[in-house]
């Protein structure tokens, strides 16, 4: 059998079956630059690969590349946003997280800047290797005061995450899922809210409790529990901070379920602490599991391959959870 | 230069001087509350900052964030010392917060933070922001139609930090004639002598080779610190503009220019008074 | 295939390597079904010059202490590397065919010291393998070692201000046995480096930062073997930048100085047109 191709490794995540939008996050920027005339847009040369290419189409003359220079990029932002412009400055996840991490803690985060930051490959969503894969972004920026970080589930969550970042005043970081984008949400009745964990499904067996992505195989994952005829809930989180604590004791709360925890992070320092952290202070008990990337670099290979070794995929969480019972 | 011109300049200058003598007292006696600090910056650097600060910066005392304002950013926090006994000097700050330098809940933290002080443009502390922040705010500033200078205070050490050449490089690129950077070249950082940290000779020629109009003056000479200044400003064309200024570490007190140790300096409380005395004794106004 | 010496027949010796290097680098990508072509492409020259005549290595110790180190801090070129490394033996020719894909794979889209012996530094990230040959040639100089140490940098790489610092050390260190290479292609990811955030005038601001520098036609082997060749009894003084004008997937005629190439899928097609351009036959 020929073993299965990487396809890009900076690859949309929608396969060809899948509902899906084209770069949400560009898309709805450009949009929303028509009658925001402050919105400016910044790179340090990913544009490509950030969807930001799309707004500065729309928009040459508010787009402005800066080279491969990410400690520049976040501090000429921060400047940016010193005269009173909303900046949105797009690189990858591992670049802002480590590179310039000091300049957003500093020149950004510690002024309560109108800067949003819009940082791609999450996680694992690349087979390039550990200089590119984000396991650990969210662990970093959950320790800056001031700061707002998202972690949307699908292209309909993007679009409305960035208009309403877009309507937050105070610095802002989202990890972004570029091109091809997969459509899971209901289009008709989700409502992104900055403030809110989500109920996305109901049930009375398992309660998932995931983000960003993982989102996607929590529902693919609850699906095909049904067939088993086990009733899993799913609890999105698209904030990871603030979070969201009254929504998640509640419902860690009710008796009852196995807790799992997925995320498309590091085991260390993502949702799973955040949420362990809370509900112990809560005084809650329970069964408790924790799927997400291991403290280790990970390996290389295909992205299928990597899920289903580290337990991330849809058919490993189906299987763990069935372990679990 | 006419005698007319001449003299004219000769009244600039010694206006120039009384601020410079101001800015160390002020600075002197800040010190002297908290008993240490980063005087001998504030010292060698207060002719620099008597020039760029009095010698036609647009700022208005009442509002400190006037938008036409010239834009000063201390990228140098540890320099803030320097930085509040210019506000002081500038009518922004009452002399009487002197008091409070480095004191809990302070306006005056020992390292300049933007959110805390009138005047204060960024936070430092970090070292290697201030440019690339200045950076940000001239596009913007440009965006906006604001002919407005922004200038960045930065030390010798500080340009060991690649932050400074990522901005050095962009800056060029953008053309951006609305950025006067200042080097304050004292050849001492935390480790040492800078020549020893890490050595940046020859400086003038990297900024040229990086795209910049380039000066370098003796950053005690006030006279030619202020020409310096003018041809920053009037410089016509959309490179950025640098003045490097050779300064010596505690210039005004004698007995703190030849001291060793200069980063950082602990004084004993009489030699407060005798650092004061000594600069006055030094005032030939 | 043994390289020595610099007489006329190795000329031609390293012109066929280079072709090799090429050809390994289309099997790699073929295996993923992309790759950085114009990347690796661009840099086959300067790598097969050092691997194939200049560098004192032994595929029987990679680890030995007196080795001449070479650095990819264009880490992306990771191929043109393993082409190297296969075939200079320190690593099975097989292993190409599990670039990136196959489960256990070894060799992955950056080089990494992990899996891969002969590779000095795991890389991928841009901007740091200037620093780490700083910190290599001081060691070798410390310990009185004559090895050279080589960092090969992308055009774009020098953006990064950590770039910059370890350029300003080198020169304090007066660091002679470090020689670092800029690959002039001339992109980026966002499209031409000029447009994106130009460089120029670059042998002005290496002399400005105290480094001796020389400009040259990345893809002139002759050129390339004097500007090179390690400096054993100079070991201290002025380090060294080699400015290499080369031309994006150079050696495939639909690949050169196309910005698309930087990173882009390959059909069987295409994968066969390469093979065609790069003539027949392995080492």
């Amino acid at each position: 059998m020929r073993p299965p191709r990487t396809e890009a490794m900076i690859a949309s995540l929608a396969t060809a079956d899948q509902r899906s939008r084209p770069a949400p996050f560009g898309n709805t920027l450009a949009r929303l630059a028509e009658t925001r005339p402050e919105i400016i847009g910044m790179t340090a040369d990913l544009a490509k690969y950030t969807d930001l290419h799309v707004f500065a189409a729309a928009h040459p003359d508010r787009f402005y590349q800066m080279g491969m220079a990410e400690q520049l990029l976040f501090a000429a932002a921060a400047g940016f946003a010193r005269e009173g412009f909303m900046p949105f400055a797009t690189t990858y996840a591992v670049f802002a997280a480590r590179r310039a991490y000091d300049f957003i803690y500093m020149a950004i985060a510690e002024d309560r800047l109108n800067v949003k930051m819009v940082c791609a490959l999450p996680g694992l969503t690349t087979g390039y290797g550990p200089s590119h894969q984000a396991t650990d972004d969210l662990a970093i920026f959950r320790a800056v005061p001031n700061l707002t970080i998202i972690d949307p589930c699908d292209a309909l969550e993007i679009e409305q995450a960035t208009v309403a970042m877009a309507d937050h005043d105070g610095p802002v970081y989202m990890r972004l899922l570029r091109g091809n984008v997969p459509l899971c949400l209901d289009e008709y009745g989700y409502e992104f809210d900055l403030t809110r964990a989500k109920p996305v499904r109901d049930g009375a067996d398992v309660l998932f409790i995931s983000s960003g992505l993982m989102t996607m195989r929590t529902l693919e994952a609850a699906t095909a529990l049904q067939a088993d005829r086990v009733d899993a809930a799913v609890l999105h989180v698209p904030v990871i901070k603030p979070l969201d604590e009254a929504t998640l004791l509640a419902a860690i709360a009710r008796p009852g379920r196995l807790v799992v925890i997925a995320e498309n992070h590091s085991v260390i320092g993502g949702l799973g602490e955040a949420v362990l952290s809370a509900a112990m202070r809560a005084g809650l008990t329970g069964r408790v599991r924790h799927i997400g990337l291991p403290d280790a670099f990970l390996d290389a290979g295909a992205l299928p391959t990597l899920n289903d070794r580290y337990g991330t995929s849809t058919a490993r969480i189906v299987e763990q959870v069935k372990s679990w019972l | 230069m006419t005698k007319t011109d001449l003299s004219n300049r000769q009244a600039v200058i010694a206006t120039l001087e009384r601020h410079a003598i101001n800015i160390r007292d002020h600075a002197i006696r800040m010190a002297a509350v908290q008993g240490q600090g980063y005087v001998g910056q504030a010292l060698g650097v207060a002719d620099v900052l008597a020039v760029a600060c009095f010698s036609g910066m647009r700022y208005r005392a009442e509002d400190p964030g006037w938008e036409g304002r010239d834009r000063f950013l201390l990228s140098i926090g540890h320099y803030a010392i320097a930085l509040y006994a210019v506000l002081i000097e500038a009518g922004i700050l009452p002399v009487s917060e002197i008091e409070s330098y480095g004191a809990d809940d302070s306006r005056l933290p020992m390292s300049g933070m933007a959110h805390c002080t009138p005047g204060m443009e960024i936070t430092g502390g970090s070292l290697g922001h201030g440019l690339p922040i200045a950076v940000g705010m001239c596009l913007g500033l440009k965006r906006k139609k604001n002919d407005a200078f922004v200038y960045n205070l930065m030390s010798d050490g500080e340009l060991n930090e690649g932050s400074t050449w990522e901005a050095a490089l962009s800056a060029a690129h953008w053309k951006l004639g609305n950025l006067i950077a200042i080097v304050d070249v004292n050849n001492q950082q935390a480790d040492g002598p800078s020549s020893q940290t890490l050595g940046f000779e020859p400086l003038a020629a990297k900024w040229s080779a990086f795209g910049w109009w380039v000066t370098r003056v003796n950053g005690n000479d006030i006279d030619a610190v202020l020409s310096a200044f003018e041809q920053a400003r009037a410089c016509p064309g959309d490179q950025p503009r640098i003045i490097l200024c050779d300064t010596l570490m505690g210039k005004g007190v004698p007995f703190l220019e030849t001291r060793d140790k200069t980063h950082f300096i602990r004084i004993g409380e009489a030699e407060w008074d005798e650092a004061l005395r000594v600069l006055h004794a030094g005032d030939r106004l | 295939m043994a390289v020595a010496g610099r007489s006329a027949a190795s000329l031609n010796d390293l012109a066929e390597m280079a072709r090799v290097n090429r050809r390994d680098v289309a099997r790699m990508f073929m295996a993923a079904g992309n790759g950085h072509f114009g990347s690796c492409y661009s840099c086959t020259e300067i790598v097969t010059a050092l691997y194939f005549a200049l560098m004192r290595v032994d595929a029987a110790r990679p680890d030995w202490p007196d080795r001449d180190r070479f650095i990819l801090a264009k880490g992306h070129a990771a191929p043109t590397l393993y082409s190297a490394l296969i075939r200079r033996g320190f690593m099975p020719e097989d292993w190409m065919d599990e670039f990136e894909v196959k489960v256990g794979a070894r060799l992955m889209t950056h080089p990494s010291r992990r899996y891969q012996p002969g590779v000095d530094a795991s890389q991928g990230a841009l901007g740091h393998g200037l620093s780490i040959g700083v910190g290599m040639a001081l060691a070798g100089k410390i310990d009185a070692r004559d090895h050279a140490v080589y960092v090969l940098m992308g055009d774009a790489e020098i953006h990064e201000g950590s770039v910059w610092e370890a350029a300003m050390s080198a020169a304090k260190f007066r660091l002679g046995n470090l020689t670092a290479i800029i690959d002039r292609n001339g992109f980026c990811v966002d499209g031409r480096v000029d447009d994106v955030m130009p460089v120029e005038p670059l042998a002005d601001k290496w002399q400005a930062f105290g480094w001796d520098v020389i400009r040259l036609d990345g893809h002139d082997l002759t050129a390339l073997l004097t500007a090179l060749a390690p400096r054993r009894d100079a070991i201290e003084g002025r380090p060294r930048m080699i400015i290499a004008d080369t031309v994006k997937g150079k050696g495939v005629s639909f690949m050169e100085d196309v910005r698309s190439w930087h990173s882009d899928a390959i059909s069987p097609e295409q994968y066969a047109c390469v093979l065609e351009e790069l003539g027949e036959g392995g080492a």
